[in-house]
């Protein structure tokens, strides 16, 4: 015993200090990973993002530097802190639970004072900074949009959120993101790849060089500019003639499928959601609930399409045989269909063919043309999916996969649609909505647009897209390869004449503009909201699809206005101005410009949640804007006009 | 020519090898802990790895010296190195510097030299020749205040120079004494005052006591050599009057710090402002060293790759924490084989000491070996956390030319001795 007791504890000592060193170095080990290693310092390099310019290359979107005052509490000597202050435009109050809150942070560690000092401010500081020990700039680097044009194209950048993280380890916590828009679509394009430098703390937190002479570290590669098919005066011009109303505006150069405009109503200024005031406003907009000027009308808003669908039973009836233009269709003042009625403004006896029966919008014609298409086999249920599939080809009912980064499915139904309404028994009666646009069918604007180039194109269409180019890079195959629909090309030509009489004679003939051969379709849709669980009935959505000139178009246009009655009223009038503007860069219809201009709609959107009573279409009353806001309209048409002088 | 071969192979080479690694291996370890920049001057004078070259480069001088003095110096000066150790104990308190709170320091321009730390040497002598002396019996009590005076003093003196740690290194001698034939008694009420203190400590007198009883009850009826009845009451008695009177030595007698220490330890505070406290003073070099430990995982991080250590966040890495170091940079698999490597070096010495003929050579070696043990589990144990924080150097490892030329002394005169151990004195 006396011999061994210190072999036996040296041994025990050794086999307790292998196993303390298990537990703590292999049991509880942690990651090895340069990134989580608390000893190491990562300051991240952030690259130039990129600019936007629009097509005519025009900068869209550019960055501006902004200037934080940063404060190393215990570096700060005695200073002039009124005049201090006063650069800093804060009071001694401010300056003193700002300094507190820094020094109780660490005083070691740099923190905030003041941030986003604007450019003049930064100017008048710089040169007195010397003055100041423990305080310095800091220097960022925010979005600049040069127009306050087009914030749902653009978007807008916004801190990165855990999920964000969670998702993708290339963002740190404070790392700006795309969050709408071409700023979210193009985030990998435009962001580039930030640099990283590893550096060595010491037990103070404080910097002691470059971890291993900087090998691990990278160098930014900054972010590529882009250009976007946007046409930045159309969409200013859209903006514009959107104001007081809301919906959307879409604008197709049907050739290439590019997007020349693309107007969501109400929008904002996007420099709103730069900067200091960036989450004051966010939340600004994201409560208003009732205008939703986040929401993307133009490619979020579902909505009937209306009249214009007509175009495209026109050109399924012929795809399918069942109807040649020339063969004409009696209406009664309306359609009867299996014990219902509905309505059409043809005079009783009137008889139509395909031409005339689009000039007139006749809703018996459809409604015949529509049912022979389904009825064709003798099964309405084949029928459907036939004429399901034709629509879709045109890009309808489906999502359009482009670079947009919203959009809605809409709805073109089939059979499989209606099975729980109609389990057993399905005939062509009972779909009849469909032929004009309403019942089940539902659409955006932008799958409106992009139908109406297809129709310009007589039978094919390129997916509409933002993007025109981007620095050294070719665009993908999706958008420059044409996509051709189910309908042959000869059986556009009855249907585009039936447009072009629309403008010549028909629902639009008020419309016309001297020396260019537009063709469109007019649209009205009933329709309703459910507030508080009562459903009402509002003025008509004025809905507008055209494309022009006739022959070798430029430009293919849906124009949605909400509750803005009849399509000739609002929607046609703002189609034609932004057609003409494309078109000749100058208006002669100046007419109708100051009529879109003076009319506002707000009485209109208010109407269901005033709590009265209240009248709709023919029963409402013009709404013109007053004097002073008339004004400043014209002064933002002439700066739009100006510009390109 | 032969005869000197013999002799040249007589030193246990595997006891130098094992010393040359540790060496080595802490050197490596010092450069890591203390270089600054990215081109290293291993001859940096200014720098501790390139102090400690120097230190190493005279305890090779030294050993040379040690192994050339005849074996029978070390016995008959015995006596005179360990009275002149004493007084250079005692000259502290006139000339000694102050560093850190502990006046143990005597300074020559910019090298300082510890003399405790040649005390423990000089103490290993002296109790050698003391107890090897045939008149020596430890089982009479006059001897053992004798060897216990030998000890104490040198022990005493560094306390009263504020060197709590080096007071506790005196206490290896117990495992000398033990093995030299010092009753059992003195074993049983060691262990027991330290079991008391801790379970008393941590889980208070009562619970102390009430086990103090199980175990006496469990002793009378087990033990088959009856104690008389009334002793076992006066040692439960006195088990449980020192389980009430330890919280009055903890609180009374040791100073503030050694409580915090022992608190720790022992997880016993609970007040979070105290606790805040200790984790920005020592708590904080424990804990910034069982995490730069606990980062270098199965491998480690390699070579001069430990962030922590290039950091400095261990507080004093190249002294008393170097073991982080090794932990950091060489991964579980390095921190073993250290601990494997002192628990090899201290059976070699242990060992060998079994071997000798010579009782001197026997107690000395014993005390070499109790000695490095003590650091060792000591220092490995603060280090990791087992044990409360007392600055104690590793052997052999820590930076410091007083210690490195200590632990050479002390070692080499072994194998000075172990060398000699077949001739006749």
């Amino acid at each position: 015993m006396r011999q061994v007791l210190l072999f036996i504890s040296i041994i025990v000592v050794g086999l307790i200090f292998i196993s303390r060193l298990f537990y703590l170095q292999v049991y509880t080990s942690e990651s090895h990973s340069l990134f989580e290693d608390n000893a190491i310092r990562k300051v991240y390099d952030y690259p130039k993002r990129g600019f936007v310019f629009d097509r005519n290359g025009k900068l869209l979107v550019s960055n501006q530097p902004s200037y934080d005052i940063m404060v190393i509490p215990r570096e700060v000597e005695p200073l002039d802190t009124l005049e201090f202050c006063n650069l800093l435009k804060i009071n001694k109050d401010q300056f003193l639970k700002r300094y507190n809150k820094a020094r109780h942070y660490s005083p070691r560690l740099p923190s905030v004072f003041v941030s986003h000092l604007s450019k003049e401010d930064y100017a008048i500081l710089q040169e007195k900074m010397r003055k100041f020990h423990g305080f310095y700039i800091q220097k960022r680097s925010l979005r600049h949009y040069e127009a306050s044009i087009g914030a749902n194209v653009l978007g807008d950048l916004g801190e990165v959120n855990n999920r964000i993280i969670e998702k993708d380890p290339y963002y740190r916590m404070g790392d700006l993101i795309g969050k709408q828009g071409i700023e979210a679509s193009y985030e990998h394009t435009l962001r580039g790849v930030k640099g990283i430098k590893f550096i060595q703390k010491d037990r103070f937190n404080r910097n002691i060089g470059p971890y291993k002479n900087g090998d691990f570290d990278t160098i930014p590669e900054p972010g590529k500019d882009i250009t976007i098919t946007i046409d930045a005066k159309l969409q200013a011009y859209g903006e514009l003639l959107m104001r007081n109303k809301r919906g959307g505006v879409i604008a197709i150069e049907p050739a290439t499928g590019e997007i020349l405009a693309m107007v969501a109503a109400p929008t904002y200024d996007p420099n709103i959601l730069v900067g200091r005031d960036r989450s004051k406003n966010f939340t600004k907009l994201y409560n208003d609930s009732i205008a939703k000027p986040l929401f993307n009308r133009s490619l979020q808003g579902v909505y009937s399409p209306g009249s214009p669908f007509k175009l495209m039973n026109a050109l399924i009836s012929l795809q399918e045989g069942v109807m040649s233009p020339k063969e004409t269709v009696t209406c009664y003042s309306g359609y009867h269909y299996g014990g219902s009625f509905m309505k059409c403004h043809c005079h009783s006896g009137t008889r139509n063919n395909m031409i005339s029966g689009i000039q007139h919008s006749c809703n018996a014609y459809f409604a015949t043309i529509y049912r022979k298409i389904l009825d064709k086999t003798g099964s309405a249920s084949k029928g459907i999916d036939v004429w399901s599939d034709h629509a879709k080809s045109f890009g309808l009912g489906e999502f359009l996969n482009n670079d947009l980064y919203v959009g809605q499915k809409g709805r073109i139904p089939d059979r499989d649609y209606y099975k729980y309404v109609y389990p057993k028994t399905f005939y062509s009666s009972y779909t009849v909505s469909n032929a004009i646009g309403q019942g089940e069918v539902a659409t955006t604007p932008i799958q409106l647009a992009n139908m109406a180039a297809a129709i310009a194109n007589r039978g094919y269409f390129y997916t509409p897209h933002i993007i025109k180019n981007i620095e050294g890079e070719t665009l993908p195959e999706q958008f420059t390869k044409p996509k051709q629909t189910s309908i042959d090309k000869q059986h556009f030509d009855p249907v585009i004449e039936g447009m072009y009489q629309v403008y010549k004679r028909g629902t639009a003939a008020a419309l016309q503009v001297k020396g260019i051969d537009i063709c469109g379709k007019t649209g009205t849709v009933e329709n309703f909201i459910k507030l508080d669980s009562v459903k009402m009935q509002l003025t008509d959505h004025s809905i507008f699809l055209a494309f022009a000139p006739k022959d070798n178009p430029k430009i293919a246009i849906s124009v949605f206005v909400e509750n803005g009655y009849w399509g000739s009223r609002y929607a046609g009038k703002i189609a034609s101005l932004m057609i003409e503007k494309h078109l000749r860069d100058s208006i002669t219809r100046t007419d109708l410009e100051t009529w879109i201009l003076k009319h506002s709609l707000e009485n209109e959107y208010a109407k269901p949640y005033s709590g009265k009573p209240f009248g709709i279409n023919g029963r409402s009353a013009f709404q013109v804007v007053d004097d002073e806001e008339y004004t400043e309209l014209r002064e933002l048409l002439d700066k739009i006009n100006k510009q390109d002088k | 020519m032969v005869r000197e071969t013999n002799r040249y192979f007589k030193f246990d080479w595997i006891t130098i090898l094992l010393f040359f690694c540790l060496v080595g291996f802490g050197w490596v370890n010092i450069l890591s802990a203390s270089h600054t920049g990215t081109v290293v001057d291993y001859f940096d004078i200014s720098q501790p790895f390139g102090k400690q070259i120097i230190f190493i480069a005279i305890s090779v001088v030294l050993i040379v010296i040690i192994l050339a003095i005849d074996a029978k110096f070390y016995e008959r000066f015995a006596s005179i190195i360990y009275v002149i150790s004493m007084l250079s104990l005692v000259g502290l308190f006139i000339f000694g510097k102050n560093v850190n709170g502990a006046t143990s320091w005597y300074g020559f321009g910019s090298f300082t030299i510890q003399p405790s730390e040649f005390a423990k040497a000089a103490t290993a002598l002296a109790v050698a020749k003391f107890v090897s002396d045939l008149n020596t019996n430890l089982h009479t009590f006059k001897d053992q205040l004798k060897v216990c005076a030998i000890i104490f003093t040198p022990a005493v003196l560094v306390l009263l120079q504020n060197d709590t740690g080096s007071t506790i290194v005196y206490g290896s001698f117990f495992f000398v004494l033990y093995r030299e034939g010092l009753p059992k008694y003195y074993l049983n009420i060691l262990v027991s005052l330290i079991s008391i203190a801790i379970i008393s400590l941590k889980f208070g007198p009562i619970v102390t006591s009430v086990i103090a009883v199980i175990v006496a009850v469990l002793v009378h009826v087990f033990n088959k050599k009856k104690l008389r009845i009334h002793y076992l009451l006066l040692i439960l008695v006195a088990a449980i009057a020192v389980s009430f009177s330890i919280k009055l030595f903890y609180n009374n007698v040791l100073q503030p710090h050694q409580k915090d220490r022992i608190s720790l330890w022992l997880n016993l505070e609970k007040d979070p402002i105290k606790l805040h406290r200790m984790k920005k003073t020592f708590a904080y070099n424990l804990n910034e060293s069982e995490k730069a430990i606990g980062a270098g995982g199965l491998w480690g991080k390699g070579f001069m790759q430990g962030t922590r250590t290039t950091g400095k966040f261990v507080p004093e890495q190249h002294t008393d924490y170097i073991f982080s170091t090794v932990g950091e940079e060489w991964g579980f698999l390095g921190s073993s084989m250290v601990v494997i490597t002192f628990v090899l070096l201290l059976l070699r010495i242990l060992h060998l000491a079994e071997l000798q003929k010579s009782q001197f050579s026997r107690i000395y070696g014993y005390s070499v070996a109790a000695i490095v043990f003590i650091h060792f589990l000591i220092n490995i144990g603060m280090v990791m956390g087992l044990i409360p924080t007392i600055g104690i150097p590793l052997p052999m490892f820590s930076f410091g030319g007083s210690g490195l030329l200590s632990f050479t002394i002390l070692i080499f005169i072994f194998v000075k001795l172990d060398s000699n151990r077949i001739n006749e004195w």
